[in-house]
């Protein structure tokens, strides 16, 4: 028999080969099927509702399905509105959409925004056979697949004979009568809860799976799908049995020959790893086995169903399995509680120490790295069996240090990498991650820190005959750094693979500006989940030329496009950009005058005030678990590793406070402000002495030094009424410099402070916090212990609290400090949304991208004495859970991206600062329109 | 879709016949050719639009600020005799198909010169001029039958990429709008006497979509169908038309209409395109076709690749057996579809590909 496969697109396309077996349409994006996402749409969140889209494709959907039907969402709309939004995401419209909706104008809607060949679901001739040919007329002219339900005039089928009578006779009209191609008809013969207690429903699963096999014998070019939740309907509130349900039954129904199907891609339990008494009595209940099946599954299932928010009780029924089963179990789950007991088994059983780490251990490390890799686990589990893993090995240590004494054997490994982050840079929480994956994966690992020196980290490649070095960095001056060693690994004739990773990296810069300096492999990591894959490729002999092959034609491609990037995105001159600064009427304006300025310490501020202020999505993001909190707790992919996750860090929280683990520390200051240009001029009475520090309320020590004058018309170098001598200092800042509509300001922070000329008394604010201080003997003691899970959750939760810090501080300066909105109340949702009047922006970030600025900054507020955080030579701060930056108080002040800029500006730059455009250059790089010279 | 009969089904025969014998050679770049007239303001506005207002049309007048220069479309209508001689030229050169001049003729094209009311006589007279200058050479030389393709430009408007930076989901043109700009451009075409319907120049599939299934509904009302020819832009070498779409699934968005070919035209030189007409040539069940620019501009948005530089290039795909039509787009003239012609000759058509009729 002849026949084609069926061939449809987003952006790449999905051919269904016969070798694909299953194709997994993302059920997430369907206000029937999804509580959250209906919420998301009808709150019109859409920019949320496309994450679960993203997470979606990102969890293995070869599909989505999109579904609209609700009877408060004007359905057309919401549609087209989705759809069009989704088309501007290249990794979510890379895939086929299915447009889902029992209503055919909501369809027709959604297949006029598909590029690509979609899947219409469904069409069916419940209203007879005219508009059943119309509507699969219209689909083809669309050129769109068409879901085919067995749905008639009498209405939807139940048993085979009807499922299979209907689809055949739908199948007879639209290729007989349409010339519709067979492989572009997908058959959904109904699937329907089974286990409801009404006996009719009992054979419903073996109906559908009957059918399937007819079908796919009868049409074998066509396909056969359903919504594969709806078979487990009657067992909402149990997720452990539903998914347990979904899984037998699709294990006999793909075996039949059903090869789509409508599911959590994220959520699918493995039929071989159901527990066998539940496996059982469910196959009992799918396959209609016995009488008395849907009542002996009723018996068990409360015992697998969890409290809400809680995971379920682990049950020990694996302590009854052998070692090796016991270790792979373990490792999997992430349990360290009986690993020194079971890794001494195993010990005993084993001809040499050595074997228990290359047999059961890696063993169960390889289960865990598969199903990591298949997206089926996350980092937080993966974190965690890293951690059974290195307690086995910890324990194995001493044995194998003895027989490698006795015998000369070491063991094998797959090779390795000399880590570092680099010179300047004290971030590590991904470079950290990044190394337990590796292990995990038995690579040998020597991280050597933070603040790495160039040749320190070339020194140790050599002395540890290492296989490849990675680099990490999270600011921007790091960028440089790291092409600084590419280009000494090149001089002195480095020949082993770097790898380039961290958050201010990206293909397009390594691409550009470090790989050109070093002729041996120089791949970008993009996150945990690919330093794996990366790796073994570069270390394996049959794999690394094609690896190569692809990256460096990838790269080469990047700079080709970057040397023809064409005129359209044209930057403006300066001359131009000032003209069309941000506008204010400053006859009128009157700036708001602190309530209480001059220099402000607080000492030791109490941390469970600051609990409340943690805004806590960039904590999962630092887990690589994607979504917004809360949101992501209920996620139906991430939502389970997620609130384990939280629960974690919620315990080490209250840890952390009881304990008094971390100490808190701040200075913040206020000074007469004018801007002159794009620079903007302050007055600073000479340096307070530290003897003026006392103690204030509010469980926090809090000191005020005695205010400085107010503002004079002539502040620099003027005497104050004091009569001590004032002096200036400048702060340079950036302007944009994006060709813009008029009405759309060319900004520089500059404007939000009154021009010099105007006489006007304004004020900048500065600030300096930290939450990290007390930190190391408390990782010291997780590192002793081979806990790199908790280590790296006290490390992201240190920068949480730094960060709600900074939220906190913001706060009461704007309502007590400097005071312009006493009455602002506004929840932490509100402050993260930012809906405040006045910004703080930090310098190196985007509003003010100079990083050099920090050490200002730091000298007004003398903040290494007064907050005890100290400026690496990279600008980075240390401890490493700090914030810094400006106040500006101005209504009209915003957050913005200062972007690209010209060599012109770069030049008045570096004049202004007493740079060499060399030097401005160096710092600004990642903001330079233009190759240096 | 069960098949509507042929509107012509004796130029069909004769077409497939000619398609299954060797390449075919399409024609190259009508801009290119036009500029070499250095028609200024009144060169395009001819006697007809002299006076400021159409005078055939007595509700039309000109708007401030609304020049008519730069619309090479109207010159169908204001100068048909320098239209029919580039028509002709590339005729001479060995061209066996010849473009319609209505690349713009859409009403949101035409829109930019107020224009609309002309778009159904743009593309009729547009398609009896080429269907003139075809049938004098067919007759002239029976043996090397000639056609005339009616050709559907992209409009100015994307219907899947927002124009708004900041409103990913905002659209400033609906599938319903381009469809119905389409069916009134084509069914002109079709009546001015096209034996083909192309849509080209695709650089958002969306539009293509529309204009195809605006196609379809216009075969069905009239009960009489053209044979359909498709040609996306592969925008830049990122190897993705400009909504994002990899060669791949372009032929895979469109492929239901059963078209007469599948290519690629402009953007890209012919060596750049290549890897992309590869793609195309493994898995398309239709011919094959292709009119690269002449290179890739230079500084001063000039193409310099020459006749012979092309003809080499091309010569390679036909070689491989990767081409059943073949022509030019910016920036070649009739001397490079003339060497074209030359290189192809003797070279075999791209069989079509039976991997995608295997048994399963």
């Amino acid at each position: 028999m002849s026949t084609r496969h069926t061939r449809l697109s987003g952006l790449e396309p999905l051919v269904l080969t016969p070798d694909l077996l299953f194709v997994n349409v993302g059920e997430r994006t369907n206000v029937t099927g999804s509580a959250q996402f209906r919420k998301l749409i009808k709150e019109e969140r859409y920019e949320e509702a496309v994450e679960v889209a993203r997470q979606q494709v990102a969890n293995g959907a070869q599909i989505i399905d999109v579904n609209m039907d609700e009877g408060l969402i004007d359905s057309e709309a919401a549609m087209v509105r989705f759809l069009n939004l989704i088309a501007a995401e290249p990794d979510i419209a890379r895939v086929p959409v299915m447009v889902d909706s029992s209503k055919w104008s909501v369809i027709e809607a959604g297949l006029r925004c598909l590029q690509g060949k979609g899947i219409v679901n469904s069409i069916s001739m419940k209203e007879g056979e005219q508009a059943f040919l119309e509507h699969g007329r219209k689909v083809r002219q669309y050129g769109a697949a068409a879901v085919v339900m067995a749905f008639d005039e009498e209405g939807q089928a139940d048993t085979a004979e009807r499922k299979v009578a209907i689809c055949s006779r739908a199948y007879d009209l639209l290729t007989g009568r349409l010339d519709f191609p067979p492989e572009d008809i997908i058959f959904d013969p109904n699937i329907f809860a089974i286990a409801t207690g009404i006996e009719e429903h009992d054979n419903y699963a073996v109906d559908f799976i009957e059918a399937t096999r007819e079908l796919k014998k009868r049409f074998p070019a066509s396909h056969v799908s359903g919504g594969v939740s709806n078979v487990s309907f009657s067992f909402r509130g149990n997720d452990t049995v539903r998914e347990a349900i979904h899984s037998v039954f699709l294990f006999h129904a793909i075996r039949a020959g059903m090869d789509m199907g409508i599911v959590n891609a994220g959520a699918l339990a493995i039929y071989d790893e159901l527990d066998p008494e539940l496996r059982e009595r469910v196959e009992d209940v799918v396959l209609n086995r016995r009488r008395d099946a849907t009542e002996r599954l009723l018996e068990i299932a409360d015992r697998y169903k969890k409290k809400k928010g809680e995971a379920a009780v682990e049950t020990l029924a694996w302590r009854g399995k052998d070692v090796r089963a016991r270790l792979s179990h373990a490792l999997v789950h992430g349990i360290d509680q009986y690993v020194v007991e079971d890794t001494e088994e195993a010990r005993q059983l084993s001809p040499r120490p050595l074997d228990v780490i290359e047999g059961p251990l890696m063993d169960g490390m390889n289960v865990v790295g598969d199903l990591f890799g298949a997206g089926k686990m996350f980092l937080p589990q993966v974190v965690k069996s890293a951690r059974v893993m290195k307690k086995a090995v910890a324990y194995l240590l001493p044995y194998i240090e003895a027989e490698k004494l006795r015998t000369g054997d070491t063991g094998k490994s797959n090779g390795k990498i000399v880590m570092a982050t680099v010179k300047g840079d004290v971030h590590d929480i991904g470079k950290n991650i990044v190394g337990v994956v590796l292990r995990c994966n038995n690579f040998d690992v020597i991280d050597l820190g933070v603040m790495v020196p160039a040749q320190k980290i070339l020194d140790t490649a050599i002395a540890e005959n290492a296989d490849m070095i990675g680099l990490s960095g999270l600011i921007t001056p790091s960028l440089e750094e790291m092409s600084h060693v590419a280009r000494e690994m090149q001089r002195q004739d480095f020949r082993i693979p770097l790898l380039i990773g961290g958050a201010t990296t990206s293909r397009a810069h390594t691409a550009l500006k470090i790989e050109p300096h070093y002729k041996s492999p120089c791949v970008w990591v993009k996150d945990a989940s690919r330093a794996v894959g990366v790796a073994q490729s570069l270390v394996s002999k049959e794999l690394v030329d094609d690896f190569m092959a692809k990256i460096r034609a990838e790269y080469a491609e990047i700079r080709e496009r970057h040397r023809q990037r064409g005129p359209g995105k044209q930057l403006v001159p300066l001359a131009k950009a000032r003209a069309q600064r941000f506008g204010c009427d400053w006859v009128d304006y009157q700036p708001p005058q602190p309530r209480q300025p001059g220099l402000h310490v607080f000492d030791d501020y109490d941390l469970a005030e600051l609990r409340r202020y943690i805004d806590w999505t960039p904590f999962f993001q630092a887990w690589e678990l994607a979504g917004h909190y809360p949101a992501i707790l209920d996620d139906a992919v991430v939502g389970k590793q997620a609130t384990e996750l939280f629960n974690d860090a919620q315990k080490m929280l209250d840890r952390i406070i009881a304990g008094k683990w971390l100490t808190a520390r701040a200075v913040i200051g206020f000074w007469p402000a004018a801007s002159l240009g794009d620079d903007i001029e302050i007055t600073v009475a000479p340096l307070p002495s530290p003897s003026g520090r006392g103690v204030g309320g509010e469980g926090s020590a809090e000191a005020q030094h005695p205010a400085p004058p107010v503002p004079s018309s002539a502040p620099a170098g003027a005497p104050s009424p004091e009569g001590r001598r004032e002096h200036a200092v400048v702060l340079h800042h950036l302007r944009q410099q994006a060709d813009k509509p008029v009405e759309r300001p060319n900004l520089c922070l500059s404007d939000f402070v009154a021009p010099k000329e105007y006489g006007k008394p304004d004020w900048v604010g500065g600030f300096a916090v930290t939450a990290g201080l007390g930190i190391e003997p408390q990782l010291e003691r997780f590192r002793a212990d081979n806990d790199d899970y908790s280590a790296i959750i006290l490390k992201a939760l240190a920068d949480r609290l730094a960060e709600a810090f900074a939220e906190r501080m913001h706060e009461r300066v704007r309502r007590e400090f400097w005071g312009y909105a006493p009455d602002e109340a506004l929840d932490n949702d509100a402050l993260i949304a930012e809906r405040y009047q006045g910004i703080r922006p930090a310098p190196g970030y985007p509003a003010c991208p100079d990083h050099t600025e920090k050490t200002t900054l730091f000298r007004l507020l003398d903040a290494t004495r007064n907050a005890g955080i100290e400026l690496t030579e990279g600008f980075s701060m240390y401890p490493a859970a700090a914030v810094s930056g400006w106040y500006f108080s101005h209504p009209g002040s915003q957050y913005f991206v200062v972007g690209r800029l010209t060599r012109e500006q770069v030049e008045d730059y570096a004049a202004r600062k007493g740079w060499s455009r060399q030097e401005a250059e160096r710092w600004l790089a990642a903001n330079l329109d233009y190759d240096p010279d | 879709m069960s098949a509507l009969p042929w509107l012509h089904p004796d130029r069909v025969a004769l077409l497939e016949a000619a398609l299954r014998k060797r390449i075919l050679v399409l024609d190259g770049g009508m801009g290119t050719m036009l500029q070499g007239h250095r028609l200024d303001e009144a060169g395009y506005r001819g006697q007809r639009f002299e006076h400021g207002r159409d005078r055939e049309h007595a509700a039309h007048h000109d708007h401030p600020g609304c020049d008519l220069k730069g619309n090479n479309d109207l010159l169908t209508l204001t100068r048909p005799d320098i239209i029919r001689g580039v028509h002709e030229a590339y005729l001479e050169a060995g061209a066996d198909l010849v473009e319609t001049n209505t690349f713009n003729a859409t009403r949101i094209s035409q829109a930019d010169y107020r224009l609309e009311h002309l778009v159904p006589e743009l593309n009729r007279e547009g398609a009896r001029l080429a269907r003139a200058a075809a049938d004098a050479f067919t007759e002239r030389t029976p043996g090397k039958p000639r056609f005339v393709i009616g050709v559907l430009g992209p409009t100015s408007r994307t219907a899947s990429l927002s124009p708004d930076v900041n409103d990913p989901g905002f659209r400033n043109v609906s599938f319903e709008e381009l469809a119905a700009n389409y069916a009134e451009s084509a069914a002109g075409l079709i009546d001015g006497g096209a034996d083909t319907i192309m849509v080209e120049t695709i650089f958002d599939t969306l539009n293509a979509k529309a204009a195809l299934f605006a196609l379809a509904e216009l075969f069905r009302e009239r009960g009489t169908r053209l044979p359909v020819m498709i040609s996306g832009t592969i925008t830049d070498r990122s190897g993705r038309t400009l909504s994002g779409q990899t060669a791949e699934a372009f032929y895979y968005s469109v492929s239901h209409t059963r078209p007469l070919s599948v290519g690629f035209n402009c953007a890209l030189g012919a060596a750049d395109l290549r890897p992309h007409v590869q793609t195309l040539a493994a898995i398309a069940e239709c011919p094959v076709s292709t009119h690269p620019n002449a290179g890739l501009p230079n500084a001063f948005g000039e193409y310099d690749e020459t006749p012979e530089q092309m003809a080499a290039v091309i010569g390679g795909f036909a070689r491989d057996g990767l081409l059943n039509l073949v022509g030019g787009c910016c920036g070649t003239t009739p001397a490079h579809i003339a060497a074209i012609a030359e290189a192809v000759r003797d070279c075999a058509p791209r069989t079509l590909p039976v991997a995608a009729q295997e048994a399963a």
